[in-house]
């Protein structure tokens, strides 16, 4: 099958779409509302091509044979210009405080056509922002109603954003149902083309952390940051930038830069523990619980799972409390003079340090969660040369990670950090449906059968098909983002799913340089656990937790300041 | 058995909802299209302002336009029908028309608005989904209710399948005249006649000063005095107006609103572009109105973006100074 492009003959297969072969072809055409992870709604009409002399939109339009497309002519150019500025016509700008601040599709598309953004005065600049717990905020002024943020959510399995009626016209807004509530996984924020969602503090509070001078700030970085970082700078996708990241934080007057990995192998001992303790007294299946947007899935929509879910906490959370509890005292510091910041790829961690029982002794074991694109925009804030850097190391208090405690940054980490600490075997996983692989492994003569899932709505399905046979896995990690954490809804902008394949690529890459591959031959570990985890009182102090039913929480909102006057 | 497809296409049948497609060949694609189960629709949404030709033939013969659905059950082997009434209809012809649908047929109450009356918007709240166009293609002919080959027709054009069957056709059609016509009503005539000759004959002729909307009385498009004499394509509707009596701006409001409320919001120059029209009516400024036009025209997703534009285009153009 072929098709006629510019002129120009090109092999096409059946089923394609006219966006996706021209693409292929070398051939430009703007796009805005299409995101690779969502099925085309086409709405925007900006991808608009002409066949056979009437315009469609090519993100959506299926090749046919003989079919001849012209990508760009002066009418094209006309529709798109107009369409533009009708977009622009219901989007309040607010480019200082905006996500897409240098990489805006919509800013970019107005300078190719030549737009007046301002040709028609924004008709929803009174629109309201609404704020979902201490992790999302979601300015409806700025909402060019494509819907991608209720597709993806929808896609994770969530249901919670929403068309309504006002007056004349539909509005995207949360549910007002006593049955839906955001999980804080943070997509709809990254497939949101017009920057209507953004983590909370995002960016007006990305100097918080500094503020109390007399503090000593602590960051502790999370893995799957290393290998995206550098996309705030320009560096090329799957770049490995932690010893850049090091020093550019020291920079900011940080004053000790430890690594998450560290927490997670201290997570992987407690979890594996706690596996082999339930496959004993056949308590399965065991659930991960490190991502807090899955926990709190749990928690609102299944919670009948609740007791499945592993007591560990998450990795950022114990080497918190390992930091304020065991390293402030042997360094003679007093904890409550500590700032300890996560720098995290996800913003249902500003959710998770909030939860009142991780405290310990009325502490938290974390103060800040900043993401990606905080961190991003603070050092390109205080002028850091990030590309030039000389690479720094981490404070490693605790020693360096083991390769497993990087893992946990990708789909599948966790559960391998895990099961590699109790075996000596590899699991081989094979995907069994779109985003769940499965390996069948020994374990004390029993036979375990394992699942690693990422994104909530294929979660979802899984918890269905454990519903009707408890049997079907025993040990099931979930991530609820898409590629789990490189994915996350923290994460630089644009995401998808070329660009996940190689923030991975990257962070494989940073796993295998690790010296100690497992968990449990990590001596500085085994050595906090001499020292200072010799009781099960303090383990449980440091590295368990609880969970429990939830109800829906209240969704804030606010008025629009009146900026422009209209 | 004469195969009543062919009789579909020997006398040209086109689709009665104004689309204008022929019925032949819509039913020659889901007779000949493989798929597990196929369906058949009545599309009884009449949902254009001052339009009520289906209304007619529901109330008073529900038995042909039943007869219609079953022809093209048995013909294309589906084993279930439909009917998709809107509000009103279907609070008025519900019982009546139960009692002659059998088993096989289902009546079904329209969701939403205007657009909820668009083909493919039928299927998706038949389905349980908001009424929504898909994207076309597939057609619901090749992809329609839960993915199955599926055929959509109007409730006029069923009542002369059954017509057709019976070879008592007349290349005729249902015209609904409606506005100041001092002889409302819906009248059967020749698909050839002249919009001239039609309102004579059913005593329609205004003595007064008038312009017609001709198609509808929201997408319909305006026509002067001195453009009557030809046939009516499209809808069958015709609409006179007063022209003293009519305030031209209130004339665009109501067309605006009533799109603006029965449009799906779904793409940009249908949404925007029907808002900043009403801004414009609003301000009785129409200097940018042409480039809503233009983008509603070329570039809307469903046919209802495409269409809107008619009336305050032709409306302007002829009528506004
Ligand atoms: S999306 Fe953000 S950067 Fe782009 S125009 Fe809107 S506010 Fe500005
Ligand atoms: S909030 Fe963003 S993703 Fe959602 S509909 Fe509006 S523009 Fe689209
Ligand atoms: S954060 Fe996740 S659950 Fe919450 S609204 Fe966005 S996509 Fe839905
Ligand atoms: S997968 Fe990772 S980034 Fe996404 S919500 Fe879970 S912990 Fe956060
Ligand atoms: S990118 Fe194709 S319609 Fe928006």
């Amino acid at each position: 099958m072929e098709v006629i492009i510019n002129g120009k003959r090109v092999e096409t297969k059946e089923g394609e779409k006219i966006l996706t072969v021209a693409e292929r072809n070398g051939f430009y055409i703007p796009v805005l509302c299409f995101h690779s992870d969502l099925c085309a709604m086409a709405s925007c009409r900006i991808c608009v091509v002409a066949v056979n002399g009437k315009f469609v939109p090519s993100c959506s339009t299926e090749v046919r044979n003989g079919m001849e497309i012209t990508t760009n002519s002066p009418a094209l150019e006309k529709a798109r210009k107009i369409n533009l500025e009708l977009l622009f016509s219901q989007h309040q700008e607010e480019c200082d405080d905006c996500i897409w601040n240098l990489n805006c599709k919509m800013l970019d598309l107005a300078k190719e056509y030549g737009v007046e953004i301002n040709r028609f005065w924004d008709r929803k600049s009174h629109y309201p922002v609404y704020h979902f717990g201490a992790s999302l905020e979601y300015d409806s002024s700025k909402c060019i109603d494509c819907r991608n943020c209720i597709e993806i959510c929808k896609k994770q399995g969530v249901e919670f954003l929403e068309i309504k009626g006002r007056g004349h016209l539909f509005e995207v807004v949360p549910s007002e149902k006593e049955n839906r509530d955001c999980i804080y996984c943070g997509q709809c924020i990254n497939h949101c083309p017009a920057g209507a969602f953004e983590a909370v503090g995002e960016f007006e509070g990305i100097e918080k952390p500094f503020a109390e001078k007399e503090k000593k700030v602590i960051f502790q970085v999370a893995p799957a940051v290393r290998s995206t970082i550098g996309e705030e700078f320009g560096l090329p996708y799957g770049s490995v930038s932690t010893g850049k990241l090091v020093s550019s934080l020291r920079e900011l007057g940080v004053d000790k830069v430890f690594d998450v990995p560290v927490g997670a192998d201290f997570t992987t001992i407690e979890e594996s523990k706690e596996l082999l303790e339930r496959i004993e007294k056949n308590n399965l299946p065991m659930f991960t619980s490190c991502c807090p947007a899955w926990v709190k899935f749990v928690e609102f929509y299944y919670p009948e799972f609740i007791p499945n879910l592993t007591s560990v906490r998450s990795p950022h959370i114990i080497l918190g409390g390992l930091i304020k509890e065991h390293f402030a005292k042997k360094e003679g510091f007093i904890k409550e003079e500590l700032m300890v910041v996560s720098l995290m790829p996800c913003v249902a961690k500003k959710h998770e340090i909030e939860r009142e029982e991780l405290m310990i002794d009325g502490v938290r074991p974390v103060d800040y969660v900043m993401t990606t694109r905080e961190v991003g925009r603070l050092l390109k804030k205080s002028g850091v040369d990030f590309g030039n850097i000389k690479e720094g190391e981490m404070d490693n208090p605790f020693g360096e990670s083991s390769g497993s405690g990087v893992a946990y940054g990708t789909s599948g980490g966790v559960m391998q950090s895990a099961f590699y600490n109790i075996s000596e075997k590899e699991a081989e996983f094979r995907e069994v449906e779109e985003g769940v692989s499965v390996a069948e492994v020994e374990v004390k003569r029993k036979k375990i059968r394992l699942a690693v899932v990422h994104g909530l709505g294929n979660a979802k399905k899984v918890l269905e098909q454990l519903k009707k046979d408890p049997e079907k896995y025993h040990y099931i990690e979930v991530m609820a983002c898409s590629g789990g954490c490189i994915g996350g809804g923290g994460q630089s902008v644009p995401t998808d799913e070329k660009i996940r394949k190689e923030r991975k690529g990257g962070l494989c890459k940073a796993t295998g340089e690790k010296k100690i591959r497992k968990a449990k031959d990590n001596q500085e570990v085994i050595a906090v656990y001499d020292d200072f985890l010799s009781s099960e009182e303090a383990i449980s102090k440091i590295c368990h937790t609880r969970y429990y039913k939830v109800g829906k929480s209240f969704v804030r909102k606010s008025e629009q300041k009146e900026k422009n006057g209209d | 058995m004469v195969d009543i497809i062919l009789k579909l296409k020997e006398k040209q049948l086109l689709g009665r909802s104004g689309s204008m497609f022929p019925v032949g060949e819509k039913w020659e694609v889901v007779r000949s299209i493989p798929s597990e189960k196929k369906y058949v629709v009545c599309n009884a949404s009449e949902g254009e302002i001052d339009t009520f030709k289906d209304y007619y033939l529901l109330k008073n013969y529900p038995e042909v336009v039943i007869d219609g659905i079953l022809i093209a059950m048995d013909t294309l082997g589906a084993q279930k029908g439909y009917i998709y009434l809107n509000k009103d209809y279907y609070q008025e012809f519900f019982p009546a028309l139960k009692s002659v649908a059998g088993e096989r047929i289902e009546i079904v109450e329209k969701k939403g608005g205007y657009i909820g009356g668009e083909e493919t918007a039928v299927i998706e709240a038949i389905e349980g989904n908001p009424p929504e166009p898909r994207i076309k293609p597939p057609f619901p002919s090749e992809k329609g209710l839960w993915g199955c080959s599926t055929l959509v027709n109007n409730v006029e054009t069923f009542y002369f399948v059954s017509k057709i069957k019976k070879d008592d056709y007349r290349e005729s059609r249902f015209y609904s005249i409606g506005g100041d016509a001092p002889n409302r009503g819906v009248f059967e005539f020749p698909e050839s006649i002249t919009i001239k000759d039609l309102l004579e004959k059913t005593d329609n002729s205004p003595s007064f000063d008038y312009f017609l909307q001709v198609g509808g009385g929201a997408c319909g498009e305006v026509m002067l005095e001195n453009e009557i004499n030809r046939k009516i394509d499209g809808l069958g509707s015709v609409i006179i107006y007063d022209r003293e009596k009519t305030d031209i701006n209130l004339l665009m409001k109501k067309w605006v609103d009533f799109l603006l409320v029965g449009n799906c919001d779904k793409c940009t120059p249908c949404r925007e572009g029907l808002y900043r029209i009403m801004e414009m009516i609003e301000k009785g400024n129409y200097d940018e109105i042409e480039d809503m036009f233009y983008v509603m025209e070329e570039t809307s997703l469903c046919p209802l973006g495409k269409v809107a534009v008619t009336p305050f285009k032709t409306l302007l153009k002829k009528i506004w100074k």
